[in-house]
């Protein structure tokens, strides 16, 4: 049975392997927020303003209260104890009055803010009292866009909460010594991630044990622990967040809502276990929104084709209320504008401002589509103006490898940005050989000379990922020789209990399927920042490896006794410690070292009871992964109809855990940048009405608008900030679209330029036809 | 609103007695009425596909159906696919392929691609990406869905040959 040389160890890292997530998501075993429920449960439905501006005059709530089963009706002076949500990330001074309290109080500022919730006995009949609530609004008008002179919020207050600032190098100076200025007015819309599942939340209050649960989490719950703890005035200890599977995520999921807390106050308020599941109108006018912004920007040039300077004025709809996320998007928006250029001097002013609309927080790659979609038809605009080749012009701005690690002078997300690895014209170059670029061109004009309407479009972009501060991770083996990962990440479908155990099984020399990760508990673990910022991969994947090391060394000292063998010649191989240089030997399972350490074992020999071990990653720095995306697209003369023929994408993320699963994050985030691009958008009417309140308003793609996307993931440029290499996947499918599928659009237009406003709806593009036509 | 009808559901072979109203939707019913929560709902207005069940072989919103509309038909749902702890080759194919992230969309691809290939073992690729466009998956972008469902055509095609030559 023993093989005839030295056990190797099995490769876990690199591998496509298997998800350990999928069985119970496939056999309909999953446990979604709606399937969470509690005997004696009361469910919520939230009374929600059907005006965008409105001093909220009275509200009557007789008649729900007045149907039998209805427990209870709160409106703002039932919570008015309660203080307003606070932040979470890019905090900045000034921003609190803009606060959202749990529900309209004085005033309502979007359609869809809450002003009222109905507790009753049963789903149905909560929703039948919600109607008879009556909302005594006056109507005010409505502030709808971003971009004309700041109005009043409250008296004293405009609806400009700040202004974000970020800059280096002499701008003014770059533009008096310009050969060309190009200038630009480009729009991004109103969009955002529209996970499948909509949000849910569930909160049961244990007096018995004087404990607060609330089930349906997502994201972060260990900040929204402390944060729900804080506005109800309880210890942290006393309240725990409990995550089921999360149908989605993208940004907007699992920040804290008003509704996250209604919940909890009400299960210890009415004493009874509360459900909140959002239906989807609610979800599109009440969940966060993002993306919405103005960027007015100039480029000064040299004659051929360098950048001297950028100057972007960007003004950002931030809707009605400042969120958890603050100024998390525009500032992203203004720090990584640059992207993998060589910009000697920069500024970028973001004026944030609020309009009645749905509040806006982060959507997978925020910031980035945005600012990504303006720097690149900039470097388009710079290549007509100079009658430049494109791919020319961006060649002759980018950062060169050799300038790594490159200090951007701007900061985000309270790190400062250090391009730590890429090569970036390296992989330009792989991108454009992956579709045969001057191949493709010849035949896309061939085809133009007959007739279609076709075009090609390149985008570069830098990404961000590994947000710290930190990780914590913890590691035990049971007596079976089972091991259980605990980390404070959260899942939000992409794969991590997969990832995290890759990364584990090699570190401790144990197979994959031999681990439970667990997360998203906040009983399990003390500390978590969880899931957002591509960060899970690269900040719980070392704090895995360490600990995972770690347990190992402590493991083979263990055996090393019980062996009496020296602990160099000892490896741990499929969960056994055994000797590596030969095939045979003594050895020992992993399980048996467990019980060895089990607290009343005479072989422990005073070490700390159990095989565990934790593990700590600490980083003050992200990392930068990079791609180029390359759009093909067909425009349909009479429809004014885009179609995305082919699309590639090229990733460089530092290496590889499990390429399928990243390439599975691409081309999903691809999808959502093609929805971004030409489908998706949330409209208003001139009163502040959401147009886009239904599936059949807001477009998403089916596999119908999807074309084949070819992925190349390339592993050039690992990062030197932490062992592995290890960089984000998460967000590099979605963060080039617009720019790529604009190129393309101008590109079939043969305008360059034509493309100024995402999504490129069909309506938008027989506008620009129609002008073509006239000129 | 306390009137309330008694019907009986059949699910995966199974016959639950429940009493409903008459506006209990046939999605609210399986999951409430039934503790068959595999089915999930994305929409509420039969667009995302999400709730999809088999209805005497044929996919259905089940979201827009009242539960009394289905009084006394064979429902099937994802919790039938697989033998005890075995997966179906549908299962099997999403898991190889990676054809799910979240997994909150995958019931209803699931019994769509089984509805469709059970009746129409031999359609083509186009008519395939049809039928698929028909539900919303927000994570994968569709491609690993796709290869899933072509490769387990193949596959049922050469199974439902095997049976019909017995």
């Amino acid at each position: 049975m023993a093989p005839a040389s030295a056990r190797t160890r099995t490769k876990h890292v690199g591998q496509s392997l298997r998800r350990l997530e999928d069985r119970p998501l496939l056999t309909g075993r999953g446990r979604f927020a709606a399937d969470i429920s509690f005997p004696q449960q009361l469910h919520m439905r939230v009374v929600r303003s059907n005006f965008a501006h409105g001093k909220l005059r009275g509200i009557d709530a007789a008649a729900a209260l007045a149907l039998p089963g209805v427990q209870a009706v709160w409106t703002a002076a039932d919570v008015a104890d309660i203080p307003p949500i606070d932040f979470r990330l890019s905090r900045i001074e000034g921003l609190e009055p803009y606060r959202q309290r749990l529900f309209a109080t004085g005033f309502v500022r979007y359609v869809g803010e809450p002003v009222a919730a109905v507790f009753a006995d049963d789903p149905y009949l909560a929703e039948d009292a919600a109607e008879l609530v009556t909302l005594d609004i006056e109507e005010l008008p409505a502030i709808l866009r971003a971009g004309e002179p700041p109005g009043e919020f409250e008296p004293g207050r405009s609806t400009e909460p700040a202004v974000v600032r970020k800059g280096y190098g002499e701008v003014d100076a770059g533009f008096r010594a310009a050969h060309t200025v190009v200038e630009a007015t480009l729009s991004i819309g109103r969009h955002s991630g529209v996970p499948l599942e909509t949000r849910g939340a569930i909160a049961r209050y244990d007096a018995a044990r004087d404990m607060l649960e609330l089930h349906g989490a997502a994201k972060v719950p260990h900040w929204n622990r402390d944060q729900i703890a804080r506005m109800l005035g309880r210890s942290s200890w006393s309240v725990h967040l409990f995550e089921g599977h999360v149908g989605g995520g993208f940004g907007i999921r699992g920040e804290i809502y008003p509704e996250d807390v209604l919940v909890c106050a009400a299960a210890l308020r009415l004493q009874r276990p509360i459900k909140w599941i959002e239906d989807r109108r609610e979800h599109l006018i009440a969940a966060n929104h993002s993306r919405q912004q103005q960027h007015r920007v100039r480029a000064a040039v040299d004659r051929d084709g360098r950048i001297l300077a950028i100057d972007d004025e960007i003004f950002h709809d931030q809707g009605a209320y400042m969120r958890t996320h603050a100024v998390t998007v525009p500032d992203l928006a203004a720090a990584m504008l640059p992207g993998p250029y060589r910009i000697p001097a920069y500024r970028a002013n973001a004026y944030v401002r609020l309009t009645n609309k749905t509040p806006c927080g982060t959507y997978r790659a925020p910031g980035r589509f945005e600012s990504t979609f303006v720097r690149e038809r900039l470097m388009d605009a710079i290549a007509a103006r100079l009658d430049l080749d494109p791919i020319e012009v961006r060649r002759r701005n980018l950062i060169a490898s050799q300038e790594m690690p490159y200090a951007r002078r701007l900061d985000t997300l309270g790190t400062d940005i250090v391009l730590d690895s890429g090569d970036y014209a390296g992989l330009l170059d792989k991108a454009l050989a992956a579709v045969a670029w001057p191949e493709l061109r010849k035949s896309l004009a061939v085809r133009k000379a007959a007739g279609e309407r076709v075009g090609a479009g390149v985008a570069l972009f830098v990404e961000k990922s590994g947000l710290g501060p930190f990780d914590q991770v913890k590691i035990g083996v049971d007596t079976d020789g089972k091991v259980e990962v605990i980390s404070g990440a959260a899942s939000v479908g992409q794969g991590i209990e997969t990832v995290i155990a890759q990364i584990c099984a090699d570190a401790l020399g144990v197979d994959y399927r031999k681990i439970r990760v667990t997360h998203g508990r906040t009983d399990r673990i003390e500390y978590g920042l969880g899931a957002f910022a591509s960060r899970v991969t690269v900040m719980t994947g070392e704090a895995t490896r360490i600990a995972a090391s770690a347990l190992k060394v402590k493991a083979i000292e263990v055996a090393a006794e019980l062996l009496q063998t020296p602990a160099e010649l000892l490896d741990v191989i499929d969960g056994e410690v055994v000797r590596s240089d030969a095939a045979a030997g003594p050895s020992m399972s992993l399980g048996a070292i467990a019980r060895a350490l089990a607290p009343g074992s005479p072989l422990r020999h005073g070490r700390p009871p159990g095989l565990s071990a934790e593990g700590w990653f600490h980083s003050n720095h992200m990392n930068y992964p990079y791609g180029v995306h390359i759009a093909v697209t067909r425009i349909d003369n009479d429809t004014g109809a885009v179609a995305v023929e082919r699309y590639l994408v090229a990733y460089d993320v530092g290496k590889a855990v499990n390429p399928m699963l990243i390439e599975g994050q691409i081309v999903g985030g691809c999808a959502q940048g093609i929805g971004g691009s030409l489908l998706e958008e949330f409209l208003y009417d001139e009163r502040g009405e959401p147009l886009s309140v239904t599936f059949a308003d807001y477009l998403m793609p089916t596999v119908r608008e999807m074309p084949p996307v070819d992925v190349l993931i390339c592993e050039d440029a690992p990062s030197p900030l932490n062992p592995m290499g290890l960089k984000g996947a998460g967000e590099g499918g979605a963060n080039a679209v617009g720019a790529a599928i604009a190129a393309a659009i101008d590109d079939a237009l043969e305008v360059s330029g034509a493309v100024t406003e995402l999504p490129i709806t069909p309506q938008r593009l027989k506008r620009l036809l129609r002008s073509e036509r006239k000129s | 609103m306390s009137e309330r009808d008694e019907i009986t559901l059949t699910i995966n072979g199974r016959r639950h007695a429940i009493r409903v109203e008459p506006r209990r939707t046939l999605v609210d019913a399986i999951r409430e009425d039934c503790g068959q929560t595999g089915t999930h709902i994305g929409c509420e207005h039969g667009v995302c596909g999400a709730c999809t069940v088999l209805l005497d072989g044929a996919p259905v919103r089940s979201c827009l159906m009242f539960a009394v509309q289905a009084d006394g038909k064979e429902i099937r749902t994802v919790e039938g696919l697989a033998k005890g702890d075995e997966l179906n080759t549908l299962q099997r194919a999403f898991m190889d392929h990676h054809g799910l992230q979240c997994g909150f969309c995958t019931p209803g691809f699931l019994m769509l691609i089984t509805g469709v290939l059970e009746r129409e073992p031999d359609i083509s690729d186009a008519e395939l990406i049809d039928v698929l466009s028909s539900n919303l998956c927000r994570c994968t972008g569709y491609q690993n869905i796709v290869k899933a469902a072509r490769a387990v055509a193949g596959d049922m095609r050469r199974q439902r040959t095997a049976q019909s030559g017995n």
